[in-house]
C-alpha cells in the first residue's frame, strides 16, 4: 500500500460533514482523512450517500454542516469552477457538439492556457488513455469504452489536485470493466493524482483502491485497506456487504488467554475467536463471522474437544471451476457455506451431496462482532 | 412499408389528405385563374400575381406583417428562452407555481380575451396603437410557446453536461453559452419558427391592437374578402402558404436531424 494515512498531515480532510435534503439526511456526520496520492474508494449500496459526498467535494452540493479542507483550504468558499478538483461523471457528460479534442481542451481553454500548450497537453493526455488516433471524432462516433477514456482524459488534463470518479466503469461490460480497472490503477500511479472513486461494486473497490470507506445510510461503517475490510470487518453490515460470510450468534462465555469462547448450540466444544481490544465481556450476546473459504470440510470428525467444529449434511454443491461451494445444513437447521479450492482435477476423495461432513476452522479465522 | 398500404389504408390516407388539402389546393389553382370569378375556370394566367405586386396597400400590409413577425418572434425567443430556463433550472423558488401558470396562460387563453386585455392596457397607458403595439401583443402570446419548447428540451437534457462544464472551470454564464445553448439550439430554431408562423397568421389579436397604418396581411385579406373575393387574394394566400410551408418543413427537418444525432448517440452509449 503506497499511502500511509497516519504519517502525513491530511491532504483532504472531511470534517463532520452532513447533507440534508428536506427531512432526508443523505450524508450524516462523516469524517475522513485522505492522503496525497491515495486511491480512495467510497463503497456502499445505492442511496448510502456516497455520490452526495462526492458531489459536495466537486461543489455541486453544499454541506449542511461540517467542513471540506483540501491542503488546509476550505473548499466551501469556492464555486465548482474555481476548485482544483475535477470529476469524471457516471454518464461521462461528453459535450456532444465538440470533437474529442474539443472536449479535452475545454478545461484548459477556460484557464486561458496558451494555444500551443493546449495542443501539447491534449496530445499527451490522449496518448495516456490510448486515444491518439481519434482526436477529431465526435462523441457519437465512439464506442462506450472510448467515450469512457475521453471522459477520463478530460478530467485529467487540468492536472487537478483531486480527481473524483463517479461510478466510472459502471457502463462498461464485465470483461472491459475488469481490464479498465487495472488501466485506471496504472494511470493513477503515473499521474500521481489523488483519486476518490465512488462505486457500488465491491470487487471494483477491492481491486483499485488503497483504502475503502464502506458507507451505510449516510454514515461511514468502516475505513480500512481492502484486506482489513475483508479479514477484519468491524460490523455485521461490513462483513456481509464485502464478500460472503457465515454468521453465528451466541453468548460470550469466558476470555481464555487471548481468545474469547462463545457458546453456540451447533458447536459442542464452543466457538473461539481472537479477543478484540473493545471486546465483549463474559455473558454478552455476540456474533462470530467466518468467511466460507476459511472453513475446512472433512468426512471425518476432528479430535473431540476442538473448538470451532460442527457437523452437518451437504445439501448442495456449486461447482464454479476454480472453487466449489458447499452448503451444509447443521443439526440445528442452520446452513453454513464453505468454499474449497479444486486443486485436483475431478477432485479426489470428493464429498457428495447428502454426505455427513465435519466443518472446522482455526481460531484466527473467526471474527468477533458485537450484536 | 409497402405491405402496410392495403386498400383500406390507401382509402383512409387519400380521404384524409383530401379533407385537409383540397381547399388549399383549390385556392392555389384558382390563383392562376384567368377569370375574375373565383369559381369559374377560364384558363391559366399569372395576372393576379402581377396585380398583387402592383397593389401597394396589399404589399404594405405584407411588409408590416413580416416586420411584426420577425421582431416579435426574435424578442419572444429571448424572453421565452429565459422563462424556459427559469422553469427548468431554478428548481423551487418562491412563486414558481404562479410563474409557470402565468407563462402558460397565454397558451389556453382565448385570443379574443388576450387581444381585448392588450387593447385595454394600451389605452390605459395611452400608447398610440400601431406597429409597436401589435408587436408587443405578439411577443406576449408567442413567448409562451417558445418557453414550452425550450423548457421541455432543457428537461430532457443531461444536467451533468452543464456540471461538467462548470467542473472544468467555466463559470455559469460561460457554461450557458458554450454548452447549454449549442445543445438546445434545435429547440430554439423550432421555437422561433413557431413564434414566427403564429405571428404571421394572427388576425384576432392584431385586430384589437393595431391602429391606422399598421394593418397586417391577415387583417387586409379579411377586410377585402368582406367586400368580395378576387383571385388576387388567392395569389396572396398562395404566397403565404408557400412561406409557412417552407418554415414548417425547415423546422421539422432541423428537429429530425437533431433527433437522428441524439438517437445515434444513445445507440453508441449502450454497446
Amino acid at each position: 500500500m503506497r499511502a500511509n494515512p497516519g504519517g502525513e498531515a491530511a491532504f483532504l480532510r472531511i470534517e463532520g460533514v452532513s447533507k440534508r435534503f428536506g427531512s432526508v439526511t443523505a450524508v450524516d456526520d462523516v469524517s475522513l482523512d485522505i492522503a496525497r496520492g491515495e486511491f480512495f474508494a467510497l463503497l456502499g449500496p445505492s442511496g448510502c450517500g456516497k455520490t452526495t459526498l462526492l458531489r459536495m467535494l466537486a461543489g455541486f452540493e453544499t454541506p449542511s454542516a461540517g467542513a471540506l479542507l483540501l491542503e488546509g483550504v476550505d473548499l466551501a468558499a469556492l464555486p465548482p469552477y474555481r476548485r482544483p478538483v475535477n470529476m469524471m461523471f457516471q454518464s461521462y457528460a461528453l459535450f456532444p457538439h465538440m470533437s474529442v479534442t474539443g472536449n479535452v481542451a475545454f478545461g484548459l481553454r477556460q484557464d486561458r492556457v496558451p494555444r500551443a500548450e493546449i495542443t501539447a497537453r491534449v496530445e499527451e493526455v490522449l496518448a495516456l488513455v490510448e486515444l491518439s488516433g481519434l482526436a477529431r471524432r465526435k462523441p457519437h462516433q465512439l464506442s462506450g469504452g472510448q467515450r469512457q477514456r475521453v471522459a477520463l482524459a478530460r478530467s485529467l488534463v487540468k492536472r487537478p489536485k483531486l480527481l473524483l470518479l463517479d461510478e466510472p466503469l459502471a457502463a462498461l461490460d464485465k470483461k472491459l470493466r475488469e481490464q479498465t480497472q487495472f488501466e485506471l490503477m496504472a494511470i493513477q500511479q503515473r499521474v500521481g493524482i489523488t483519486f476518490v472513486i465512488v462505486t457500488h461494486d465491491q470487487d471494483e473497490a477491492m481491486t483499485v483502491a488503497d483504502r475503502i470507506a464502506v458507507m451505510d445510510r449516510g454514515r461511514i461503517a468502516q475505513v480500512d485497506t481492502p484486506s482489513a475490510i475483508y479479514e477484519a470487518p468491524r460490523s455485521r453490515y461490513v462483513a456481509e456487504f464485502i464478500g460472503d460470510v457465515n454468521i453465528f450468534e451466541g453468548r460470550a462465555r469466558a476470555v481464555n488467554g487471548g481468545d474469547v469462547m462463545v457458546e453456540q448450540a451447533d458447536a459442542p466444544a464452543g466457538l473461539a475467536a481472537p479477543a478484540r481490544a473493545d471486546g465483549p465481556a463474559a455473558g454478552d450476546a455476540v456474533m462470530l463471522a467466518v468467511r466460507p473459504e476459511k472453513i475446512e470440510i472433512a468426512p471425518g470428525p476432528p479430535p473431540p474437544g476442538t473448538a470451532n467444529a460442527m457437523a452437518g449434511e451437504v445439501t448442495e454443491i456449486g461447482y464454479l471451476g476454480s472453487v466449489s461451494t458447499y452448503r451444509v445444513r447443521l443439526d440445528s437447521g442452520k446452513t453454513v457455506v464453505s468454499t474449497q479450492t479444486n486443486r485436483l482435477r475431478h477432485g479426489g476423495g470428493a464429498i457428495d451431496r447428502g454426505a455427513r461432513v465435519h466443518l472446522s476452522w482455526p481460531v484466527e479465522a473467526s471474527i468477533l462482532l458485537r450484536s | 412499408m409497402r405491405r402496410g398500404l392495403s386498400g383500406i389504408n390507401l382509402a383512409a390516407l387519400t380521404l384524409g389528405f383530401a379533407f385537409l388539402y383540397i381547399p388549399i389546393l383549390l385556392l392555389i389553382i384558382f390563383s392562376f385563374n384567368e377569370s375574375k370569378l373565383v369559381t369559374v375556370w377560364a384558363g391559366f394566367s399569372t395576372k393576379w400575381y402581377v396585380a398583387m405586386v402592383e397593389n401597394a396597400l396589399l404589399l404594405d400590409a405584407a411588409w408590416m406583417t413580416l416586420k411584426v413577425a420577425v421582431v416579435s418572434s426574435t424578442v419572444a425567443l429571448v424572453l421565452g428562452t429565459l422563462a424556459g430556463i427559469a422553469l427548468a433550472r431554478l428548481g423551487r423558488f418562491p412563486g414558481r407555481t404562479l410563474f409557470s401558470g402565468m407563462v402558460y396562460a397565454p397558451l389556453v387563453m382565448p385570443e379574443v380575451i388576450t387581444g381585448l386585455s392588450m387593447l385595454l392596457l394600451f389605452v390605459a397607458l395611452s400608447w398610440a396603437r400601431g406597429y409597436w403595439t401589435v408587436t408587443v401583443a405578439h411577443i406576449t402570446f408567442s413567448m409562451a410557446y417558445v418557453a414550452v419548447v425550450v423548457q421541455s428540451r432543457l428537461l430532457t437534457m443531461d444536467r451533468s453536461l452543464e456540471e461538467a462544464a462548470m467542473d472544468l472551470g467555466a463559470p455559469p454564464v460561460k457554461t450557458f453559452f458554450a454548452v447549454t445553448l449549442p445543445i438546445i439550439s434545435p429547440a430554439l430554431v423550432a421555437g422561433w419558427l413557431l413564434a414566427f408562423t403564429l405571428s404571421l397568421d394572427d388576425l384576432v389579436i392584431a385586430s384589437f391592437t393595431s391602429g391606422p397604418g399598421s394593418t397586417t396581411l391577415p387583417m387586409k385579406i379579411y377586410s377585402q374578402v368582406r367586400l368580395g373575393v378576387t383571385p388576387e387574394i388567392n395569389a396572396v394566400s398562395t404566397v403565404l402558404v408557400g412561406i409557412v410551408s417552407i418554415g414548417v418543413i425547415a423546422a421539422s427537418l432541423i428537429n429530425k436531424r437533431a433527433m437522428v444525432i441524439r438517437e445515434r448517440e444513445a445507440q453508441a452509449a449502450d454497446p
